[in-house]
């Protein structure tokens, strides 16, 4: 072949590489690269682009509550999501090494990755809900929960009597012990005649019992029909089994009695003075009201859980292709010589596996820090502000309101800047591989 | 152990014996325990979903009132009434219709475009293609975010908006990744296929149809899967760029306000969002997975 044939040959092939590369080169020079460097032009000028203003937007990013609070969520989600999600491929990946079920069992966890993370969101907001009767992340710790904190029989009761007072200290009623004894009557409301035990009867109204003695009943004051608050009457039910106490000015317990079936209790052997009878709080304790994973304290922490079922399969994925590309002899060596198999999994497939975890942990880490439509569907409007995240934020200042075009890029920018780093290893990596090809 | 130690030693081959025995009860059990534990996960991975479509196919009433499991114990409040309205519903049939026509021209144009790009940066010999390819790999690095502001001015002045905007963007974001895709998968086939076309006369054009494209397709599918599942799925660019055309993310996104009342809206339309990405999950799992797990580099 002559020169110029080869030249020939050379040219042609540039305009038919032109033909072939440019739709595709046009569209990224004028949507992604001219865009990009405007973008950083932009984050020099004011809100509406037309006042140089220096470094201005960038100080501005770091005063504003609203993307200080983004900053640090986002921080928070580079921590946490990516190990968190990297683990639980590994410990997964691992584990369902060992089932003939875990085709099956890989795409089971492999599925939300299907479904629009904006979706994924709204469906946990759904398992979030607070009360463990609606939200069923809740009910499910409702059950470890009733059973350390059971309910006690009497909560959701509140005293008849204004001398009476419910408070941490559980029911307390002041009373006076005399010459004749003392009469306490502790009357109940808000309790439902069918939620009382089934022995119990129509309540005694407690009569002064001589020296040192404490009398009184416990039970529900009210009845069908007129109703007396305080007074003891026809068809009110007293409350069994309720302890009561008896403390002194002290603090000290100084006696102890359980109402029988018609309410009533007596506590004997006290000295003339002033008491309070009490009912312990636990008596009161509430259902449990459920963790409130919608709520400003954990909304970032209830999103990236979500992140974990969204993105656990992925890495699974990843990480069981990995381990099936691993050589078994070296396991086998070290299991014929005697290794347990926590030591082969520590010393020789964990090693061998660092690449594949590498790259997992950094595509989740762009993951978190590119976060948006996780944000928009889990969190509920009013806590939108304290789950921002940077890339939301850029949405919010720039395109919501009035839209502050220079902050907006700014934030772009700031975006841009720590995915830098990240990606530049992961774009590394994928060169060494072709290296090593 | 312990009292093991404290008997007399028993013959060595009864001692190898009894240690299998026990080694193969510690195997039995820790294999039991492994089953329990990947079953217990699995359900807690499917309950969201399973919670949502239960959630769909209850009277939107019951929501706040009781919890979706009960419907366990009362089959008879399951109705398809959440979905006969929603179907009815103008604004929902449109929103399926608008996710359409914006993922199907978001995927195609890309797809195509990256099919032929790719093919010049893996065979074709030109000055300068491994930089540029280098500059492609680069713009891997650009988020989404970076172009936003720009852009929505440039489609202004340029008089473009909705469904082209749209298509023009989720193009220029998805290049990136397909062409370093396509790329790769080209650099893969032997040269001495191409080479052999060459020499029996065919065109660049011909190679690249009848050689390039067949051989390419296990890329091409688990491309189109992902960037399709993408478009689909897609919140922001939507958010930005459509004006008269909602589709279902936006279209979920705008009832997230009143969601407690919404209820009997918004969870059919989660699941009904779902359905499209779920099939394409199913029937091209393969795919889908190459797709997704190359994804790692986007």
């Amino acid at each position: 072949m002559t020169t110029v044939e080869a030249t020939r040959e050379r040219g042609t092939r540039f305009w038919v590489a032109l033909l072939f590369l440019g739709p595709a080169m046009l569209v990224l020079l004028a949507l992604v690269v001219w865009p990009a460097i405007r973008t950083v032009y932009d984050s020099f000028f004011d809100a509406a682009g037309r006042n140089f203003v220096g470094f201005q937007n960038y100080q501005d990013m770091f005063r504003f509550q609203r993307m200080q609070v983004a900053i640090r969520n986002s921080f928070i989600w580079v921590l946490v999501f990516p190990v968190l999600v990297t683990t639980t491929g590994l410990v997964l990946a691992v584990l369902s090494e060992r089932v003939g079920w875990r085709t099956a069992f890989r795409l089971i966890l492999f599925m939300p990755a299907a479904i629009a993370i904006l979706s994924s969101g709204i469906i946990w907001r759904i398992m979030y809900e607070t009360d463990p009767g609606q939200g069923a992340i809740n009910a499910l710790l409702n059950v470890p929960a009733a059973f350390i904190n059971p309910p006690g029989d009497l909560q959701g009761t509140a005293p008849s009597t204004d001398d009476v007072i419910l408070g941490d200290n559980g029911l307390s009623s002041t009373v006076e012990i005399g010459a004749d004894g003392g009469v306490v009557r502790l009357g109940l409301l808000r309790i439902r005649a069918e939620d009382l035990p089934e022995s119990s009867i129509q309540a005694a109204d407690p009569v002064a019992a001589g020296g040192g003695t404490l009398s009184g009943v416990v039970w529900r004051d009210t009845r069908p029909g007129d109703n007396v608050r305080g007074v003891v009457e026809e068809g009110e039910l007293g409350i069994p089994a309720v302890t009561v106490q008896v403390v002194d000015s002290a603090g000290n317990v100084v006696g102890t009695a359980g109402s029988g079936d018609d309410g009533a209790f007596s506590i004997e052997g006290l000295d003339p003075g002033t008491y309070s009878a009490v009912v312990p709080p636990a008596e009161f304790q509430g259902t449990w009201g459920g963790i409130a994973w919608l709520g400003p304290t954990l909304i970032t922490f209830g999103a990236i859980v979500t992140g974990i079922w969204i993105w656990g399969g992925f890495a699974l994925l990843v990480i069981a292709s990995g381990l099936a590309a691993l050589p078994r002899e070296l396991q086998e060596a070290a299991r014929v010589d005697g290794a347990t198999e926590f030591q082969v999994f520590r010393r020789i497939t964990l090693p061998l596996l660092t690449p594949v975890l590498g790259v997992v942990f950094v595509a989740l880490t762009i993951n978190a820090l590119k976060m948006f439509d996780l944000i928009v569907g889990i969190a509920p409007g009013s806590v939108q502000d304290e789950a921002n995240v940077i890339a939301l934020e850029m949405w919010r200042t720039a395109f919501t309101g009035l839209g502050n075009r220079g902050l907006g890029s700014a934030i772009a920018v700031f975006l841009f800047l720590l995915i830098l780093p990240v990606m530049v290893l992961n774009i590394k990596r994928f060169r060494l591989d072709e290296d090593r090809r | 152990m312990t009292t093991l130690a404290s008997r007399p030693a028993p013959p060595v081959e009864h001692m190898v014996e009894e240690l299998t025995v026990a080694r193969r009860l510690v195997k039995f059990f820790s294999r039991g325990l492994v089953q329990f534990v990947l079953i217990v996960v699995a359900l807690l991975w499917l309950m969201p979903t399973a919670g949502l479509l239960i959630t769909s196919l209850r009277p939107p009433e019951l929501f706040g009132v009781s919890g979706w499991w009960e419907t366990f114990g009362d089959l008879s409040q399951l109705t398809f009434s959440n979905y006969s309205n929603l179907l009815a519903d103008a604004n929902m049939t449109s929103a399926v219709a608008a996710t359409f026509s914006i993922a199907i021209p978001s995927t195609l144009i890309p797809v195509m475009l990256a099919a032929m790009a790719g093919y010049a940066l893996a065979v074709m010999p030109f000055k300068g293609r491994d930089a540029l390819f280098l500059v492609v790999i680069g713009l891997l690095m650009v988020p989404l975010q970076m172009a936003l502001i720009p852009a929505f001015t440039l489609f202004r002045t340029l008089g473009i908006s909705g469904l082209p905007a749209i298509w023009l963007y989720h193009t220029a974001f998805g290049l990136p990744f397909a062409v370093f895709l396509m790329r790769n998968y080209y650099a893969g086939i032997p040269t001495s296929l191409i080479e052999a076309a060459r020499i029996d006369g065919a065109g660049e054009w011909t190679i690249f149809r009848k050689v390039i494209l067949p051989l390419g397709f296990p890329a091409l599918a688990a491309l189109t899967i992902f960037q399709f599942t993408w478009t689909w799925n897609d919140l922001l660019v939507a958010l930005v760029f459509s004006t008269d055309q909602e589709p279902l993310t936006l279209f979920l996104r705008n009832r997230l306000g009143e969601f407690t009342s919404g209820i009997g809206i918004i969870s059919p339309g989660v699941f009904i969002s779902a359905v499209v990405p779920l099939i394409i999950f199913f029937a091209f799992q393969k795919y889908f997975e190459a797709g997704l797990l190359g994804g790692s580099v986007k």
